[in-house]
C-alpha cells in the first residue's frame, strides 16, 4: 500500500480519477459512450481528441525542462506551422489532393524544426537564459505567422486535411492515435536507449554531467528540436481542427498550459527527473479540467480564475514549508512512526 | 615595419582607453547602446520621411500612446533587477482596468475606485511575492498563476467592453497642457513622475540598493543582514501596483475596460526591459534604461505606421532588436565575469 502512495504518479493519477469521478458524480452521461457508424462518442472520447496539441507540445516541452531549460517559444511555432500548412493548401490548385497535403504537412515540420533548432543553438550555443532565448521567437514567431497569412485568416476546404483532427481511424478518432505515437516514439527513444539518462544527467547537474563526459550541447539542442517538431504537429492538428489559419489565437497560452500538465505530472522545473507517464497524466488533468469547467456551465473564458487556483494549490502542495506545517500539525498523533520518516526527508533534502 | 609598428601604439592607447571604460562601466553600457539605437531609429526616421517624424506633436505622441507601458516597465525593472520575472502584469492591468470602468459604471465616485484598482493591482503582486518568498515557488509559475488569476477575474468582472464616462478618469487622457507645438497629458506627467521616483528610490534608497542587492547575490545579502524577503516581497507588490495604475492610465487611454486589454503586454514589457540594458540575470539595471527601452519601442511602432506595414513587424523587429541586446549583455557579462 504505502509502495502504491509513494509512487511519483499516485498523486496525479488519484487528482485525474477524482476529477472524472466528479463529472460522472455531477453529470451521469460524462461517461457515456456510444457507437455510431462504428465509431466512439462521448465526452471521455473528446477529452482524448482536444488533448492532442497539448500533449504534443507538453511531451516537447518535459524533455526541455528535463534539461533545466523551458520553451516560451512552442505557441508561435504551432501558429507558424498552422499558417504554413494552410498556405501552402490555400495556394494549391488541388486543396484535397494527397500530394499536396504532404507537401504542406512536410514544410510546416521543416519549418518548425528549423524554429526549434534555432532555440536549441541560441540555448546549447551561446549559452543564452532559455526563457529569454525562446521568448525572442515567441515575440517574432508570431509576428512572422500574421506575415505569412498577410494578417487574415485563412480559410480552407480539403476534406482529407480536416480528417487529421476529426477524423476516425478503426474506432477513435485519428488525433488520438497521433499523440499515443508521438508518446511511444518518445518513451521509446528516451527509456529504452541511453538519452534518457543522459537529458537526466544534463538537467541535474551540467557542469559534472560534462565532465563526465556527456556531450550536453548536442542533448539539449535535441531537446529545442524535438520541441519545435512536436509543437509543428500540433499546430497542424490545431489548424485541421480549425480549418481556418489564426496566426493570433493558434496555440495562444498553450505554453503555459503546455508547462502547467508538465509540472502536475511531477516533473520538476529544476530539470533533472522527468516523467513521460507523469506529463500524460498531468495533460489529462488539464484538459478534463477544462471540460469539467464548461461542463460546469461556467463561461470559457472564466477558466484561468480555476487554473490560477489549480497552480496555486499544486505549488503550495509541493512548497517544504507547508510540508513542515503538515508534519507540525499532524506529526504528534503519529509519533511512533515520523521520526525515521522525518530523518528519511532531511536525508533528502541534504 | 617600423612605420607600423609606431603606428599601433597610440591606436593600442586608444584601445586601452576604451577598454578601461568598458571595464568600469560595464553596467552602464546596454543602456548607453539602448539610447544609441533610440538616437539612430529617431534620425533615421526623420531623413526616411524627410523631416515630418520628428516633430513636436509625434514625440508628444510617443508618451501619450505608451504611457502605460512605461509604468508597467518600472515595475518590472524592479522584480527582474531580484533576478524574478513577474508575468502577470499584462493581465493585472486588463483586470484593474476593467475593474474600474466596471464599478465607475456603478456609479462609485473615481475618488473611490482609482485607490480599489491600485490596491488590486498590488494584492495580486503580494500573492505572488508571497508564494516566491515564503513558499520557495519558482517567480516564472507563481506570475504564472497572478497571470491566469488577474484574467479570469478581469471575465468574472464583465465579458464585454465597458466604456467609461466618468469625468475625472476622462480629464486624465483629454487635458493637454501645451507648450508651443509640445503637449502633455496628465497620463504621461503620471508615467513621468513614476519614471522619477523609480529611478530615485532604486539609486538612493536602502530599499533600493537591497534590491540591486539581492540581485547580485541573495545569499550575500542575506549574510549582510539586508532585508532579503521583504525586499523580494516588495519588488512583486510594487510591479502589481505598478499593474493597477497601468490599469488607470489604459482605462483614461481607450476610453473603456475591456477584459482582453493587455494580453501578451508583459512580453513587450520584458522585451522593453531588456533592450532597456537590464540583465535578466539580475543585479544590473536601470529604470531610466527601461524608459529608454519603451522609447525604442514607442518609435518602432510609430515607425511601421507611418511606413503603412503590417503592424505585424513590431514583434518580429523587436524580437530581433532583443535578441541582440542578449548577445550583447552576454558578451559583457563574460567579459566582467572573466577581468573581475
Amino acid at each position: 500500500m504505502t509502495a502504491i502512495i509513494k509512487h511519483r504518479l499516485f498523486w496525479p493519477a488519484s487528482a485525474l480519477v477524482v476529477l472524472i469521478t466528479v463529472n460522472m458524480l455531477a453529470n451521469a452521461s460524462f461517461a457515456r459512450i456510444t457507437v455510431r457508424d462504428g465509431h466512439l462518442y462521448g465526452a471521455l472520447i473528446d477529452i482524448l481528441r482536444q488533448s492532442a496539441p497539448l500533449m504534443l507540445v507538453a511531451l516537447g516541452m518535459t524533455l526541455v525542462i528535463a534539461t533545466r531549460g523551458i520553451d516560451l517559444s512552442v505557441g508561435a511555432i504551432m501558429a507558424v506551422s498552422g499558417a504554413v500548412a494552410l498556405t501552402i493548401i490555400d495556394g494549391s490548385e488541388d486543396p484535397g489532393g494527397f500530394g499536396t497535403i504532404m507537401i504542406a504537412i512536410l514544410v510546416a515540420l521543416l519549418v518548425s524544426l528549423v524554429l526549434g533548432a534555432w532555440n536549441g543553438f541560441l540555448v546549447s550555443v551561446l549559452g543564452i537564459q532559455p526563457i529569454i532565448a525562446t521568448l525572442v521567437l515567441m515575440l517574432a514567431g508570431r509576428g512572422t505567422a500574421l506575415l505569412i497569412t498577410s494578417g487574415e485568416i485563412t480559410t480552407v476546404v480539403s476534406a482529407p486535411f480536416k480528417q487529421i483532427a476529426s477524423g476516425y481511424l478503426v474506432i477513435l478518432p485519428v488525433a488520438f492515435f497521433i499523440w499515443v505515437a508521438a508518446v511511444v516514439v518518445v518513451g521509446v527513444v528516451e527509456r529504452r536507449t541511453a538519452l534518457g539518462m543522459l537529458t537526466e544527467a544534463v538537467g541535474i547537474n551540467p557542469e559534472a554531467s560534462r565532465l563526465a563526459g556527456v556531450r550536453s550541447r548536442g542533448i539539449i539542442w535535441t531537446a529545442y528540436i524535438a520541441s519545435g517538431v512536436l509543437a509543428g504537429v500540433a499546430g497542424i492538428i490545431y489548424s485541421s481542427n480549425t480549418m481556418a489559419a489564426d496566426a493570433n489565437s493558434a496555440g495562444y497560452l498553450i505554453e503555459l498550459y503546455a508547462i502547467l500538465a508538465v509540472v502536475l505530472g511531477g516533473t520538476s522545473l529544476m530539470g533533472g527527473k522527468f516523467s513521460i507517464a507523469g506529463t500524460v497524466i498531468g495533460v489529462l488533468i488539464v484538459q478534463t479540467l477544462e471540460s469539467t469547467i464548461l461542463f460546469l456551465g461556467v463561461a470559457p473564458a472564466k477558466s484561468p480564475v480555476f487554473f490560477a487556483l489549480v497552480v496555486i494549490f499544486v505549488v503550495l502542495v509541493q512548497s517544504p514549508r507547508v510540508h513542515r506545517w503538515g508534519r507540525s500539525v499532524f506529526g504528534s498523533s503519529r509519533t511512533s512512526s515520523a521520526p525515521d520518516e522525518d530523518a528519511e526527508k532531511k536525508e533528502v533534502a541534504a | 615595419m617600423t612605420a607600423v609598428e609606431t603606428e599601433k601604439a597610440p591606436r593600442n592607447a586608444v584601445f586601452a582607453g576604451i577598454d578601461t571604460f568598458v571595464n568600469r562601466h560595464a553596467s552602464v553600457l546596454p543602456t548607453v547602446a539602448a539610447a544609441v539605437i533610440l538616437s539612430v531609429l529617431l534620425v533615421g526616421a526623420n531623413i526616411r520621411f524627410d523631416g515630418r517624424f520628428l516633430t513636436p506633436g509625434n514625440i508628444s505622441a510617443l508618451l501619450l500612446n505608451n504611457a502605460f507601458l512605461m509604468v508597467l516597465a518600472v515595475g518590472m525593472t524592479f522584480v527582474i533587477v531580484t533576478a524574478g520575472i513577474d508575468l502577470s502584469v499584462g493581465s493585472v492591468m486588463g483586470f484593474t482596468g476593467i475593474l474600474g470602468a466596471s464599478m465607475l459604471s456603478g456609479g462609485v465616485p473615481a475618488i473611490v475606485v482609482i485607490p480599489t484598482m491600485l490596491v488590486a493591482g498590488a494584492l495580486i503582486g503580494l500573492l505572488i511575492g508571497v508564494l516566491v518568498q515564503y513558499f520557495n515557488v519558482q517567480p516564472f509559475i507563481a506570475s504564472l498563476a497572478g497571470l491566469f488569476l488577474g484574467r479570469g477575474l478581469a471575465y468574472v468582472v464583465s465579458l464585454n467592453s465597458i466604456r467609461v464616462e466618468d469625468p475625472v478618469v476622462l480629464w486624465l487622457q483629454t487635458t493637454r497642457f501645451r507648450l508651443g507645438d509640445w503637449y502633455i497629458t496628465p497620463t504621461g506627467i503620471i508615467a513621468l513622475v513614476v519614471v522619477a521616483i523609480g529611478a530615485l528610490v532604486m539609486q538612493y534608497t536602502r530599499f533600493g540598493r537591497t534590491v540591486y542587492a539581492v540581485g547580485g547575490s541573495e545569499s550575500s545579502a542575506e549574510l549582510m543582514g539586508l532585508k532579503v524577503a521583504r525586499t523580494k516581497v516588495m519588488v512583486y507588490v510594487i510591479s502589481g501596483l505598478c499593474g493597477g495604475l497601468a490599469g488607470l492610465l489604459l482605462t483614461a487611454f481607450s476610453g473603456a475596460g475591456y477584459p482582453r486589454y493587455g494580453i501578451g503586454t508583459e512580453l513587450d514589457v520584458i522585451a522593453t526591459v531588456v533592450i532597456g540594458g537590464t540583465l535578466l540575470a539580475g543585479g544590473r539595471g536601470y529604470v531610466l534604461g527601461s524608459m529608454i527601452g519603451v522609447f525604442v519601442f514607442a518609435t518602432i511602432t510609430t515607425i511601421i505606421s507611418f511606413m503603412g506595414a503590417e503592424q505585424s513587424w513590431t514583434h518580429i523587429i523587436v524580437g530581433g532588436l532583443l535578441l541582440l541586446f542578449i548577445v550583447v549583455q552576454r558578451a559583457i557579462v563574460a567579459r566582467t565575469s572573466r577581468t573581475g
